[in-house]
């Protein structure tokens, strides 16, 4: 076997990150030469699937200390690099900038929740479970507090938590293959999966570590080139985290005139008057349906006969498909319209605003969100198993520190930055293309525009495009980017290529936890305890290939929902595992009977919140009606607040009421605890 | 008793180290982000303090904790002897 520190790897990553520039220099000197942006698409494509498969392929093992946690002799710099990789998903790197974009401030909440809760790793958690020293967390449940329960409900917190998540992460593959490579969306989904499984199947966890650390390379550099390039357009200086503080000064200034346009204003209040609409046609239901009907009927008939174009024809008859055909259902669905005319019609925020400014109450209300999102967020990082069980592979417990140490500055590399191409996107934007004629945009709009993700209306017929007239979703800001600077196609094609490691490099990680989970904790540890090593391996692959392509399934659904859902895996990992990890290392009273049932309480108070709070009707169940009020107006994605405080009350109460702990558990404590000392 | 002893020693003192670092980590979190309409007013390489705080200042605070935190432990494990490192394979 491979003894990693006497291979020369620092110099092995050095070399490949070299090769990787000088790739993406020819593909940029052939694109001078007229090669098509097609071609570029498929060449960053198929190199990085075909890299990181030779790095899964050489990195097969049938080894089962080398399948689940890569022999533990992954040193902290790259184990550093791969948490780094396997925690920045899709999400982070194509939503994190735009999220900023669109909240300003609020959008800080998750720089803050996703970096600080490396803290609570560090300090808390990495060095006890490194000490521990299995494979998986259930294991470290099950060996804390007595046996099978704690294990069963651990699996199934992994599972529920991963499984959304690994879906997202390939909707995100999908999304990027048909983007920038033309494949259809349904090819790309299993493109995406052909590329997960190169990486993850054969090597298990030590091909995952070595291709995540390549796919780090790939995914900072892409991240970091386009902004790196506009901060020198914009202010002479590549270095984006220092210079755009001045930049978010002058969109102070742009915004200041902007909201105060009287055109801007206008427009607004338009949008509000058709919030005022919908909520008219909401009152007067069941008539105002069958009104609603005829109106866009007789419409499209006035349009045919005045000749007019084909597309707006198209446009009205696809309002009036898409109308509802029950009462109800149409209620759901003018009310989300209301709300989004009026989320428009409001007043605009500033970008350095914090907290809205409607009022005392609107601000408090808007502060206990945010606190309590980042409170959610950093909980959840310290409780997301693909994320801990990264800190089994380290040599050591000194290297399980260090390693954390490395984790946090490769992960900020990404997130101090995203808050700058928040700021240059905005001060672009708002300068060149708020204000300019509607007929005469850059062709990146109308790009953009044809899948959906930007889009204009030109609601005061002004034939100009005010700020509010502009919808754009928040993956939009860091794709476009190279586009919305006037750079070439190939860093375009670099950025669709850090994207896709970003969320391959994820998915391989949740697809082994969630393999591991079923088939050491549950196949070897429950069901059958005397099967042979070779077997186990045997019902790992397969489950891996099983869950694999169940996720490609639903993902290639386009379930709607499930990007939103991912901020809930957040909420259910830190109410189901954060308080039973943290009291299983330093209360010792704490035991089994406390410890399920605060996993249990925590995990259904968590999802209960959610689903009262999100949604009011579950058609396919036949129930309807279930919406509530938020306790405190905190909204369904900071869930986990209530769930973690139940969780930590729960196992207190519960375990103070019942026998304390064996004298085994407690010593299983000590010796997670201490370290053996000399002389002992 | 002696082992008893020492144990005790280097446990209360990655407690209170703990506890230390996790009351840092509970002020650039929370207590500035509570007072981020107050911070505004100050600036900071052209930020409003609060959003500094958010997008750079806490994030380097806690690079900077994690960091603190393995140097320290990993002295103490020094210090006090432990044995444990690169032969340690299960």
């Amino acid at each position: 076997m491979v003894d990693y520190t006497t291979v020369p790897l620092r110099r092995y990553y050095a070399f490949y990150t070299a090769g990787f520039f000088i790739f993406i220099l020819i593909l940029a000197f052939l694109e001078r030469h007229g090669l098509p942006p097609r071609w570029i698409g498929y060449s960053f494509l198929f190199l990085t699937i075909f890299l990181y498969a030779t790095i899964g392929v050489l990195a097969r093992t049938a080894s089962v200390s080398e399948y689940y946690v890569a022999g533990r002799r992954v040193p902290a710099i790259f184990n550093g690099m791969a948490t780094g990789a396997d925690w920045m998903s899709a999400a982070s790197f194509m939503g994190l900038a735009g999220t900023l974009y669109l909240s300003g401030y609020q959008g800080l909440a998750y720089v803050m929740g996703w970096t600080g809760g490396y803290v609570l790793v560090a300090l808390l958690l990495a060095p006890y479970l490194r000490r521990f020293g299995q494979f998986t967390i259930p294991d470290f449940l099950a060996a804390r507090y007595g046996g099978n329960p704690a294990r069963l409900v651990g699996v199934l917190a992994t599972v529920l938590a991963s499984f959304v998540y690994v879906v997202a992460q390939i909707y995100g593959v999908g999304l990027i293959t048909s983007r920038f490579v033309g494949l259809q969306f349904e090819i790309g989904v299993y493109v995406g999966l052909a590329g997960i499984l190169v990486c993850s199947f054969l090597g298990g966890m030590r091909a995952v570590t070595w291709t995540q650390v390549a796919q780090y390379a790939i995914l900072i550099v892409a991240y970091l080139v386009p902004v790196s390039i506009l901060s020198y357009q914009v202010t002479g200086i590549p270095v984006p985290q220092l210079t755009y503080g001045l930049v978010l000064q002058k969109v102070q200034l742009l915004e200041e005139q902007i909201f105060a346009d009287p055109a801007e204003i206008e427009a607004r209040r338009i949008f509000r008057e058709r919030a005022d609409g919908y909520y008219e046609r909401i009152l007067t239901l069941p008539e105002a349906l069958d009104e609603e009907r005829l109106r866009l009927a007789e419409q499209i008939e006035e349009l045919k006969s005045s000749n007019a174009q084909m597309r707006e024809v198209v446009a009205i008859e696809r309002e009036r498909r898409e109308l509802p055909t029950s009462s109800e259902a149409a209620k759901v669905y003018w009310e989300k319209l209301m709300r989004d005319a009026a989320l428009r019609g409001a007043d605009p925020e500033h970008h350095l605003t914090p907290y809205p400014s409607g009022g005392e109450e609107v601000s408090n209300t808007a502060r206990l969100n945010f606190l309590s999102l980042v409170f959610c967020l950093m909980v959840g990082t310290a409780a997301l198993p693909h994320v801990l069980m990264r800190y089994y592979t380290t040599p050591s417990v000194r290297e399980a520190r260090t390693s954390v140490f490395w984790s946090l500055l490769f992960i900020l590399a990404l997130y101090l930055t995203a808050p700058a191409y928040a700021a240059f996107a905005k001060y672009e934007i708002y300068s060149t293309l708020i204000g300019s004629s509607i007929a005469q945009l850059p062709v990146w709009v109308s790009a953009w525009g044809k899948i959906g993700l930007v889009s204009i209306e030109d609601v005061n017929g002004d034939g100009i495009l005010q700020l509010v007239e502009l919808a754009l979703n928040p993956d939009v800001i860091l794709l476009a980017t190279p586009e919305i600077a006037g750079l070439p196609y190939v860093i375009s094609g670099l950025v669709a290529a850090g994207a896709l490691a970003a969320a391959l490099s994820t998915a391989d990680g949740l697809l082994l936890t969630i393999a591991s989970a079923l088939s050491h904790d549950v196949y070897y540890k429950v069901y059958r305890p005397e099967a042979t090593t070779q077997w186990r391996l045997v019902v790992s692959k397969t489950l891996l290939l099983v869950v694999a392509v169940l996720a490609a399934t639903v993902a290639s659904q386009k379930p709607a929902t499930i990007l939103s859902m991912v901020a809930w895996a957040f909420s259910l990992a830190g109410a189901a595992f954060f308080p039973a990890l943290i009291l299983g290392v330093f209360w010792k009273r704490a035991n089994a009977a406390g410890a399920v049932s605060g996993m249990v309480i925590g995990l259904l108070v968590t999802l209960y919140y959610m689903v009262r709070v999100q949604v009011d009707a579950i058609p396919w169940l036949g129930i309807q009606g279930i919406g509530m009020e938020p306790w405190w107006g905190i909204q369904s994605t900071s869930a986990g607040v209530w769930g973690v405080a139940a969780g930590f009350s729960t196992i207190v109460v519960v375990s103070l009421c019942s026998q304390p702990p064996s004298k085994a558990t407690q010593d299983f404590v000590e010796s997670v605890r201490y370290p053996e000392l000399e002389g002992s | 008793m002696r082992r008893e002893h020492q144990h005790r020693n280097y446990w209360r003192r990655n407690l209170q180290m703990t506890a230390l670092l996790l009351a840092m980590w509970f002020a650039v979190t929370f207590v500035v982000s509570f007072f981020a309409r107050e911070l505004a007013e100050i600036t900071v390489m052209g930020f409003p303090l609060g959003f500094y705080m958010g997008a750079q200042g806490a994030p380097l605070v806690y690079l900077a904790i994690i960091w603190w935190y393995a140097r320290y432990m990993n002295q103490l494990d020094r210090q006090y002897g432990v044995r444990e490192g690169e032969a340690d394979d299960s």
